[in-house]
């Protein structure tokens, strides 16, 4: 592990302003990411800047019966909010997917939502990737990518700087995607808002970056605006085993009916890109229509269709089509009950 | 890079300089020859290293020395300060253990378990998310400890372990 200066700062101002003034710092959440890359010798910051406990570690509420969220606020903490539980339903229940009780006391909102990437090859200091050392390729899309991006991904071939296949990683991300939800950041020339829908990019031509954000801009708070129909919500995760994975696929999704009409829907999947995906495709094709089997396999289809999977990821395809059916099912079926 | 650090470990105070990559849990082992948390992993993925961080438990090899200053550390060597631990009770109780590499994880992680289900937390297995109450069944339990492997496969012995201390401070019926 590189060697590190380890700081702490008055206020979040200071931390900033401690960054700005350091190109190859980072911050530091709870560690339980960062930390893990810096032994890897993926992650190689000269500074650290212990952010933990320096923003909000408050769940407060908002006018329109949202949640302002503290960046500070530990993981677990954020899942027994009752007010998450109660309002937001997909929201408790993509953290509680997410990891293990240890490491969601320590991880933080604003960690979770930048910590990077599990592909092998980023992690894995011998291997080509894009990601990690821009130009070198991408080992994933011609070796080990059963757990990678079947929508929205760059492939060139691997020797291209530009491929890459991976996967965000983040369950909280998603559940905050479906949600609508705004990030405030504060950087060195003042405070700014990001919409969820463009925090994360997809790799386009730069795979190295997984967000917008730019060095030393700090996650201060996350704003999740109210949704009175977010209390009928899900988070579905389907992984490799029954707790303690990362999701091959995932669904967060929250529906409004009308009798049996869908009136309204949000939906978003995870494990299916380099960022959160929104899937407006099939959320138009829902909204105004029947709550049936067929017409959320319909819809389903419909986004899946984008898909351009690779030899050994195939099966996210129907997968994630036969989660989104369970998911607006058991959502029609609660709202029913 | 050196600092000067404080640590508090099953109540007692240390001063150590410890580089600023050293983790909570080589400080503990290698430093202060407190040797109760166990290296599986180092990412995270095992358990081992389960240590209560004021009361809350965490993975130590994922935390860095020098942000546990102001902390109170408890290993499960701390949990039986005035004698074996209800958890130590049932996990000899219930052969909860073959080798035992993996156990003072699991007997903090259960420690930890035991005072989140207090709290009213729920978990992905959790029916009623609304429910202010949290029953500790035996797939909450299984869940709640899926952050501690054993290669020795306890598992089933583990469950019963936990459930009965459980049942005695009444988060399980
Ligand atoms: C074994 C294992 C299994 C896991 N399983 C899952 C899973 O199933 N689902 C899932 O979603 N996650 C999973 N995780 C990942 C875990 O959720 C993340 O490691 C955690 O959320 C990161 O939060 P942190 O506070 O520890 O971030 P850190 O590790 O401290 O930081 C992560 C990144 O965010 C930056 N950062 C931190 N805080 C801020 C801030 N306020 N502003 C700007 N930048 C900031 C850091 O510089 C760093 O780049 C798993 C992790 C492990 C080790
Ligand atoms: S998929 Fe992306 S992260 Fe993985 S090796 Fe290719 S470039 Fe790197
Ligand atoms: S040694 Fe810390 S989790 Fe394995
Ligand atoms: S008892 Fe041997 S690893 Fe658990």
């Amino acid at each position: 592990m590189r060697e590190f200066r380890y700081e702490k700062a008055a206020d979040p101002a200071g931390a900033v302003a401690l960054l700005a003034g350091a190109p190859e710092g980072a911050y530091l959440g709870g560690g339980t990411n960062l930390v893990d890359l810096m032994r890897l010798g993926v992650a190689t910051p000269d500074v650290l800047v212990d952010v933990r406990t320096l923003t909000s570690d408050l769940v407060e509420e908002l006018p329109d019966g949202g949640l302002r969220i503290g960046a500070a606020v530990p993981n677990a903490d954020l899942a027994a909010d009752l007010r998450v539980r109660q309002r937001f339903p997909l929201l408790a229940q993509a953290l509680l997917a997410g990891a293990s009780g240890q490491l969601r006391n320590r991880a933080t909102t604003g960690g979770n939502l930048l910590q990077r990437t599990r592909c092998t090859y980023f992690t894995d200091v011998t291997q080509p990737c894009n990601k990690r050392a821009p130009g070198s390729g991408c080992g994933a899309v011609t070796g080990l990518h059963r757990n990678h991006a079947v929508l929205g991904a760059t492939d060139e071939g691997p020797g291209s700087p530009h491929t890459c296949v991976a996967t965000h990683p983040s369950d909280l991300a998603v559940a905050l995607r479906a949600l609508d939800a705004e990030v405030r950041v504060l950087g060195p020339g003042g405070e700014r808002t990001v919409p969820m829908a463009d925090l994360h990019r997809l790799p386009g031509e730069d795979p190295s970056r997984d967000t917008t954000l730019a060095h030393g801009e700090l996650i201060t708070a996350i704003d999740v605006p109210g949704l009175p129909w977010a209390v009928r919500s899900r988070y579905r995760k389907v992984r490799d085993r029954a707790s303690y994975a990362f999701a091959l696929v995932s669904v967060a999704a929250a529906m409004d009916l009308d009798g049996s009409t869908v009136r309204d829907v949000r939906i978003a999947l995870g494990g299916m890109a380099h960022a959160p995906w929104r899937a407006t495709v099939a959320e138009d094709a829902l909204r105004g229509g029947p709550a049936t089997e067929e017409a959320f396999a319909a819809a389903a289809e419909a986004e899946l269709a984008a898909a351009r999977p690779l030899p050994d990821n195939a099966f996210k395809v129907p997968m994630a089509t036969s989660t989104l059916v369970r998911t607006l099912l058991q959502i029609s079926a609660e709202a029913r009950a | 890079m050196d600092q000067q650090i404080t640590l508090q470990v099953d109540g007692a105070r240390s001063a150590l300089t410890v580089d600023t990559r050293t983790s909570l849990l080589d400080a503990l082992r290698e430093r202060l020859g407190t040797t109760s948390a166990k290296k599986g992993c180092d990412h995270g993925q095992c358990g081992a290293c389960t240590v209560l961080l004021d009361g809350r438990r965490v993975n130590s090899c994922l935390v860095l020395a020098v942000t546990a200053e102001d902390a109170e550390v408890t290993t499960s060597d701390g949990l039986a300060a005035d004698g074996p631990h209800a958890l130590h009770e049932a996990f000899v109780d219930h052969d909860a253990y073959q080798c035992g590499y993996c156990t003072p994880g699991q007997i903090t992680s259960a420690a930890g378990v035991l005072a989140e289900a207090a709290q009213g937390w729920p978990s992905a297995v959790t029916e009623d998310l609304a429910a202010e109450r949290t029953e500790l069944t035996d797939a909450e339990i299984r869940e709640r400890m899926s952050g501690n492997l054993c290669r020795c496969a306890a598992y089933a012995n583990i469950v019963p372990a936990v459930a009965e201390v459980a049942a005695a401070q009444g988060v399980r019926a």
